[in-house]
């Protein structure tokens, strides 16, 4: 009886609050260890299915290749056709230049609706915000006819415009918040010290670094992924991209799964590296702490 | 160096009145301390001074410049921020050397000026440190440096030392005064804290509610304040004032038998004033009450506070008012004691309470 007294006194000792202690710790794990493994599972199919032989993936789909199924078919036919290290090399170039834009204007229009109390800033914040609410997508005929006129239909400057088009609006909203967290006295002492507004815009933006690193992740993931616009913009064979170029395997009546799983695990390379530079910078600038 | 000249300078806020038209001289050299509690417009004025804030009407000179409409960056002068604004993102030495490379100056003059500033401040072992990783008071130092590296026409400080801890704040303070008296440097200086306004002004502005209460020594500003804003805010604890009653060179307590004479050199300007008798405040310092068994005022001891060197007594002189009296630390008076005091005739004041001024002494000859 005695000891049950004291562990009701002292509940570090308890064994309920113990138990209840672990468990708050594993359980968020739990579920986003599920989570994660329901996300995941369809890219692993891909993965281990690419390397198999064409009767493997439709007999044994969850199996992984052994020496009998084996088989690097799937790549043979991807690099033998030259055509594909275009569609690739257009797809990096068109997120890359996309993403540097968005996140250079945005950084700039984001300042500027943060820093100036310039009449009518509210107004155009509201205005510069309504494309997160309205899918880009909606206006495809216009956008269209606006790329023929400008003869730009074809080409990949065509799909670069639009793309910073897409990713503007959430990019300036978040980074205008951003903005306004930077102490005034630090752009104010930059400002009696003689630098230039374009000086003070460089001087602060290091301070944003992990929303820079978070923008630029969810902006260049639509855009690599994305077949629409390629579709409707630039189906031509000298400017589609992957996920274009991947379509061509796919026919009415036969398709080279092969050539499309091993085209699409190529096709997720070089978004995991710029993946890979982004979120580092993203933790790097968070536990630095730079904004205080 | 040059001296800074604000005439009829008033600031708005849409309808708040954040400074009213205030006239200021400030001499080259000259440390001048803004001091008042917050909210009264003392920053403000700073930073119109500075440019950051626009001025809604009035000139603000620079030596011979008319600043008024300059950006700040025109205006040569230095800001000292109370939370350092150092950038966080790059070293003390590019913080410091920052204000010289925006102005284009050449490696080798940047070089050398950051070694003197860093050598003048002692700061040169952490030039290569990020701001992140210096202690407060080395923070402010490398604030203090990026500003003196310039060689501006002013400096401004924004309660420089209000983020820092206590026991660092006093030797920032000697530090701050030395600079002052090497560089001699025409200087403004915000602050809330009365004594550091003492400890380190040429000249003390005293604000209240966007007003220019007081400019004048500390001195002045101690012994002579000139209205009772000023006398209760400057000291610790400020200066005793008492409602009392004037007639015929008598100032009585109401409700007590406490009677002060007036002084020689008071009675005419106060006849002047009151026209003749009424309503009148009593003020004297803690230091300027004489325990004396034959004083002519008396209270009873309401309680005691050992400040260390002196003790201080809170004395009632009537149902009401409570004195500060300073005392011997080493005789006790226990609560309940009934004392006599007099007060120094040279260090009473006497305030008009319609106006809330004080009243001046004759100049005697």
């Amino acid at each position: 009886m005695t000891t049950l007294t004291k562990d009701h006194t002292n509940p570090s000792t308890s064994f309920g609050y113990r138990a209840r202690r672990a468990l708050g710790g594993i359980a968020p794990h739990l579920v986003l260890l599920l989570y994660a493994v329901i996300v995941l599972f369809p890219i692993f199919m891909i993965i281990i299915n690419s390397f198999k032989d064409r009767k493997a993936i439709f007999g044994m789909p969850f199996q992984f290749p052994n020496a009998e199924t084996f088989s690097l078919i799937g790549y043979e036919t991807v690099f033998e056709r030259a055509t594909f290290q275009i569609y690739f090399t257009n797809s990096i170039i068109v997120t890359v230049v996309a993403l540097v834009l968005t996140l250079l204007i945005g950084a700039m229009a984001a300042f500027a609706l943060a820093e100036y109390p310039f009449t009518g800033n509210t107004l155009l914040g509201l205005y510069l915000a309504i494309g997160i609410m309205i899918p880009i997508r909606l206006g495809t005929v216009g956008i269209l006819e606006l790329m023929v006129n400008f003869k730009l239909v074809n080409t990949l400057t065509g799909l670069i415009l639009i793309y910073i088009a897409q990713a503007l609006p959430l990019t300036i909203f978040i980074l205008s918040q951003f903005f306004r967290q930077v102490p005034r006295d630090l752009k104010d002492a930059a400002r009696i010290d003689g630098a230039s507004e374009y000086r003070i815009f460089t001087l602060v933006v290091p301070l944003v670094r992990p929303a820079l690193g978070a923008i630029g992740i969810f902006t260049m993931i639509p855009i690599w992924n994305d077949l629409w616009f390629p579709l409707v913009v630039a189906p031509g064979a000298e400017t589609a991209t992957v996920t274009l170029g991947v379509q061509q395997f796919l026919g009415q009546f036969v398709s080279d799964w092969n050539a499309v799983l091993s085209s699409l695990t190529l096709a997720m390379v070089p978004i995991l590296i710029i993946y890979l530079i982004f979120s580092r910078q993203l933790i790097r600038s968070i536990t630095q702490g730079s904004i205080k | 160096m040059a001296t800074i000249k604000l005439q009829q300078v008033e600031k708005k806020f849409g309808d708040f009145q954040a400074v009213k038209p205030m006239d200021l001289t400030i001499q080259d050299g000259e440390f001048v301390v803004l001091l008042g509690p917050s909210g009264c417009g003392k920053t403000t004025t700073l930073r119109m001074i500075s440019g950051l804030e626009t001025v809604t009407t009035g000139t603000i000179m620079l030596g011979d410049r008319n600043v008024t409409w300059l950006h700040p960056s025109e205006r040569d002068v230095a800001f000292v921020f109370q939370f350092y604004a150092l950038y966080p993102h790059i070293s003390a030495r590019e913080n410091i050397s920052f204000p010289l490379r925006a102005q284009g100056e050449s490696k080798d003059v940047i070089n050398q000026r950051v070694q003197e500033v860093a050598a003048l401040l002692r700061i040169e072992h952490l030039l290569n440190q990020r701001p992140g990783n210096l202690s407060g008071g080395d923070q402010q130092r490398v604030a203090l440096a990026r500003a003196l590296v310039r060689r501006p026409e002013a400096f401004l400080m924004d309660e420089p030392l209000g983020a820092l801890d206590a026991d660092f704040r006093e030797t920032m303070r000697a530090e701050i005064k030395q600079l002052h008296i090497d560089q001699n440097a025409t200087t403004v200086y915000v602050t809330h804290d009365q004594i550091e306004a003492m400890a380190m002004g040429d000249r003390i502005v005293v604000m209240s509610e966007a007003v220019v209460q007081q400019a004048g020594s500390p001195h002045e500003v101690y012994y002579d304040p000139a209205n009772l804003f000023v006398a209760r805010f400057i000291g610790s604890p400020g200066m005793n004032l008492v409602s009392s009653v004037y007639s015929q060179g008598v100032v009585s307590i109401p409700g007590t038998e406490n009677r002060y004479s007036v002084p020689d050199g008071w009675q005419t300007p106060i006849n002047e004033t009151l026209e003749g008798e009424g309503q009148i405040v009593l003020g004297f310092r803690p230091e300027a009450a004489q325990l004396k068994t034959d004083g002519p005022l008396s209270g009873e001891v309401y309680a005691s506070e050992l400040q260390g060197a002196f003790s201080v007594l809170h004395v009632n002189v009537n149902t009401d008012d409570i004195v500060h009296i300073r005392s011997d630390r080493q005789i006790d008076y226990p609560i309940g004691t009934t004392l006599r005091f007099d007060i120094d005739p040279q260090m009473v004041r006497f305030f008009d309470p319609g106006t809330e001024a004080g009243i001046k002494r004759e100049v005697s000859q």
